[in-house]
């Protein structure tokens, strides 16, 4: 039923990459081991470690895969928990309605307004050591209200549809009339939300790391980043050290947007004009990631 | 396959002078339901084609073929349309700039399918946007304002949502928006079934409105409803089984129906009159065939009351191409009366 | 008051605002009407006149305003036993295109009816409602409603209802997407299990025609009151109402 686009394929095809590189990329490239030292400060790309070394003379290529690999996890874990979080509280609000998505919808505004990359300080800080699953879910714990947003929007809507009459008469209970003939016609929307949240925390991530506040003993996109900067290779010119992590980022970032938007077009064909979704509220990704290169 | 019938009678020569559109050999199936068999048509400028025919019988569908908006699982056998002289072989990729501007579909159930987040104006703006470009706001909204006004429609509609509006009202609006632009065919598919009598006719005044003002060129206008037709088109066709049973001008077509079916059709029709409540008024025993494996010859056989052994073969067109009907009885009885026997 | 005199359903004074303030809409002001059992009655207006509305709090779909509901005579407005309620009186709605879940076959929308009637729900009883409206089981049973034409939807819509055997069936437009022929049809339907079973229904329309086919009496609504009413032949033949008049009016007829 549904044409896929020459857009979808180009952006599916990246992610995937970046998928296949962080998952099977270090069964594949087996030259160094993660940690190990095969170099000094900043050495030059070379026939053994092709992207050169970092500071402390890791193979930043080996880096480069295992980070991906970290950045990768995070994503998923926390955009699986936000869109969860999400999903559940948004289609109560939504279905509901009254009381019950008032005093939802009044606690979704509350975290909202709270400056999240302050919390994400804190908890990051308060956390002391910091595993890459607990980071994954304090970043998916505070970013979820903008799905819910979305979500109780778009339950809203489904919820005056005359089949869920159809199927209070048929005498379906309100859990089936949820599972069944609300939460399917979202499915497609709860699609591009999730792939926005992975995005939104794949940067997240990015930018704690960034500030120092990565997830301890292991290496990510983000720390990556951290150590580059830290050990001064911008002023140095070590050039490898700082841009392989930062167009991986970017390729992701971009290429999860670009899922996000051409699932859009998957999904909402505009076989006819006027009858075309105006997509302006889906969650926005936080503005956690401007806030944090601004500082 | 269309070696005889209505198909071949239309010469294209017949065909060119005057017409809007031309519809020639048209066949679309759902894997094996050929919901559309042989169909030929032809919209005047300035006419309103009225297609009726009962539920299941193609009519959506042959809608979806004329407008170009046939996607899997329906796909298009074959055909040919002319629409104001241009020519398209069905068979092929439709062009991507005749969809909108030159035909412009007004679904079936267009108005469930109205976005949920968008206000009526959001929609008229970006429905004009979409085909002019950067249109300013106020233009695109004061084309709708008028529209609006001539539908009777209050003007608190602009700023609505769908769901705040009744169903006559959202039909109404659906129809508003896909004739902003004028289209030179629009094909209309049941636009009237879900409103009161009040708004249809409302509806109808409009559309005939827009055909005389030569903002649209013509109309292809589906429904099951007769007396409505009888209102709003200059012409009637009528569909059975995936093919056209009968044609001509609304008024000799329902004042003297040649085709068994279409009397019977006419007969169920009810009106608010004493001796309706008298009578019991039975519906065409039977039910119609199944598409994918249509009865031989003619397919209104198993449920009609004058069927003989001829009615075996494929029945023969009988007429001209503007008011034909394609059955053996009416061959044979050229001078009588078709008594609605049901 | 003697027991024939009970109705099955009324409803009495029904009213239903929606919005507050200023946006207030009284979609159903005051209604009050009484369905017997074996009894076709219509409701017809116009557009917006809140004829679902009313079919709405009659189904317990929506709480009214004001006013009650009785059942039998029991006060019913405020009951917590839907699911009772619905083996009772079942519904048909206007539209065939949004009252189905897309991701539902027929089969598992007719299946849904188990929580009410348990092990009653048998595939013979499936089919049989089907059939009762021209509906060849087989054919449909499997197919996605985006594989039924809107016709074909409505006749489902209708088997649902009747699958459950309500003694209280109301009709919201039910017909207006079906041709001359099935419309004929499905409404002998109707009156046939009116005669057999004693079915009571509330028949909503906005055409005269079929108002004057099927109905024993007839309430005229407008915006939310009713204005006329009364039994089908004074009604229509003989209407008092400015209104109705022009209700009339507007009917398209097939000659002249
Ligand atoms: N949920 C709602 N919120 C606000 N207004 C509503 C709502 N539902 C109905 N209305 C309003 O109540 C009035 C009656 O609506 P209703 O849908 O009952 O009319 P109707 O007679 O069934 O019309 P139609 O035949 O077009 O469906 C209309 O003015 C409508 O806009
Ligand atoms: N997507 C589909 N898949 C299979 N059969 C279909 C589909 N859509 C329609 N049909 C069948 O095609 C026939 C014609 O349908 P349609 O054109 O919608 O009829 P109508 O005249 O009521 O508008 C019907 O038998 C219907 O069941
Ligand atoms: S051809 Fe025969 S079966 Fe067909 S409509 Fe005519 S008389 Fe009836
Ligand atoms: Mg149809
Ligand atoms: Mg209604």
């Amino acid at each position: 039923m549904t044409r896929l686009t020459p857009r979808f394929h180009v952006a599916a095809g990246i992610v995937a990459a970046v998928l296949l590189f962080g998952l099977l990329g270090p069964l594949v490239f087996r030259g160094h081991a993660l940690g190990a030292v095969v170099g000094g400060l900043y050495d030059h790309p070379s026939g053994s470690a092709w992207l050169g070394t970092d500071n402390i003379g890791h193979d930043v290529f080996t880096n480069l895969m295992y980070g991906t690999r970290t950045s990768l996890t995070i994503g998923l874990v926390a955009g699986l928990f936000a869109t969860l979080i999400g999903v559940v509280v948004g289609t109560l609000a939504g279905y509901r309605g009254g009381a019950v998505e008032e005093a939802l919808m009044g606690v979704t505004n509350v975290i909202l307004a709270i400056p999240s990359i302050v919390v994400l300080i804190l908890i990051s800080i308060a956390l002391g050591t910091r595993s890459t699953l607990a980071m994954a879910v304090v970043l998916g714990v505070t970013s979820w209200p903008w799905t819910a947003r979305a979500v109780r929007a778009q339950a809203a809507s489904v919820r005056t549809r005359e089949h869920l009459d159809v199927a209070r008469l048929s005498g379906a209970g309100t859990f089936s009339l949820i599972c069944y003939d609300v939460v399917p016609y979202m499915l497609s929307y709860l699609c591009m939300a999730f792939v926005l949240q992975v995005s939104s925390a794949v940067l997240n991530e990015a930018a704690l790391s960034m500030l120092g506040l990565g997830p301890s003993g292991g290496v990510s996109l983000g720390i990556m980043l951290h150590w580059a900067l830290a050990w001064e290779s911008v002023r140095t010119g070590a050039w490898w050290a700082f841009v392989p992590p930062t167009v991986l980022l970017t390729l992701l970032a971009f290429a999860l947007l670009m899922l996000q938007s051409s699932l859009d077009e998957v999904f909402n064909p505009r076989l006819r004009r006027f009858v075309r979704r105006r997509r302006t509220t889906v969650a926005a990704p936080p503005p956690a990631v401007r806030k944090a290169e601004a500082a | 396959m269309s070696t005889e019938g209505p198909a071949t009678d239309l010469a294209p020569a017949d065909a060119a002078a005057g017409q809007l559109l031309t519809a020639r050999g048209l066949r679309a199936a759902y894997g094996p339901t050929v919901a559309v068999d042989d169909v030929a048509l032809t919209v005047g400028t300035g006419e309103v084609l009225g297609i009726a025919g009962e539920s299941g019988c193609g009519k959506s569908t042959l809608a979806a073929v004329l407008s170009l908006t046939a996607r899997p699982p329906l796909t298009v056998l074959g055909g040919d349309l002319t629409v104001d002289g241009q020519h398209l072989d069905l068979a092929g990729r439709p062009p991507r700039t005749w969809r909108g501007g030159v035909v412009s579909l007004l679904p079936q159930g267009a108005m469930n399918a109205l976005s949920a987040t968008a206000r009526v104006g959001d929609m008229a703006v970006d429905v004009v946007r979409a085909h002019r470009g950067r249109v300013p706001r106020s233009v695109a909204l004061d084309l709708l304002a008028d529209r609006l006004d001539a539908l009777d429609l209050p003007r608190r509609v602009i700023g609505a949502y769908p769901h705040q509006l009744s169903g006559g009202m959202r039909q109404r609006v659906v129809t508003v928006l896909s004739t902003l632009l004028d289209p030179r065919l629009l094909i209309a598919d049941e636009p009237t079934s879900a409103l009161d009598v009040s708004t249809q006719r409302a509806l109808v005044e409009l559309l005939r409105e827009l055909v005389g003002r030569g903002l649209v060129g013509g109309i292809v206008f589906v429904t099951h409803d007769l007396p409505v037709l009888r209102a709003v088109a200059d012409r009637i066709a009528v569909m059975y089984a995936g093919r056209i049973v009968e044609t001509g001008p609304t008024a000799a077509l329902v004042d003297d129906p040649r085709h068994p079916y279409t009397a019977a059709l006419l007969s169920s029709v009810l009106v608010p009159e004493p001796q309706v409540r008298r009578r019991r008024i039975g519906g065409i025993r039977g039910a119609p065939p199944d598409l994918a494996d249509p009865p031989a010859g003619c397919r209104f056989r198993p449920r009609c009351s004058l069927a003989t052994d001829a009615c075996t073969d494929d029945p023969p067109a009988v007429g001209d191409p503007d008011r034909y009907a394609t059955c053996w009885w009416t061959r044979d009885h050229p001078d009588e009366r078709l008594e609605p026997s049901l | 008051m003697t027991t024939e005199d009970v109705p099955l359903l009324a409803g009495e004074h029904l009213t239903r605002v929606f919005g507050r303030g200023r946006d207030a809409v009284r979609a159903v002001d005051d209604v009050s009407l009484a369905l017997r059992p074996g009894e076709i009655t219509t409701v017809v207006g116009e557009s917006g006149s809140g004829k679902s509305t009313l079919a709405r709090l009659l189904l317990r779909l929506l709480t009214p305003t004001a006013g009650r509901l009785l059942l039998d005579g029991r006060d019913v407005t405020r009951t917590s036993d839907t699911t009772a309620y619905w083996r009772d009186v079942q519904a048909v709605f206007q539209d065939p295109f949004s009252a189905f879940n897309q991701f539902f076959t027929v089969r598992r929308l007719m299946a849904r009816a188990r929580r009410l009637l348990g092990p009653d729900l048998t595939d013979a009883r499936v089919a049989e409602a089907l059939e009762q409206v021209g509906l060849r089981p087989g054919d449909v049973l499997g197919r996605y409603p985006h594989q039924l034409s809107g016709g074909q939807r409505q006749r489902v819509m209708i088997a649902r209802a009747l699958l459950v055997r309500p003694r209280v069936l109301i009709a919201d437009e039910a017909t207006s997407m079906l041709d001359a022929s099935l419309r004929a049809t499905i409404l002998n339907v109707l009156t046939d299990l009116r005669a057999e079973t004693g079915l009571a229904i509330l028949f909503i329309t906005h055409d005269i025609g079929q108002a004057c086919y099927v109905s024993d009496r007839v309430l005229v609504m407008r915006s939310g009151r009713v204005v006329e009413s009364g039994p089908t032949d004074e009604v229509i033949f003989a209407p008092t109402h400015e209104y109705t008049r022009r209700l009339l009016a507007d009917v398209p007829r097939l000659h002249g």
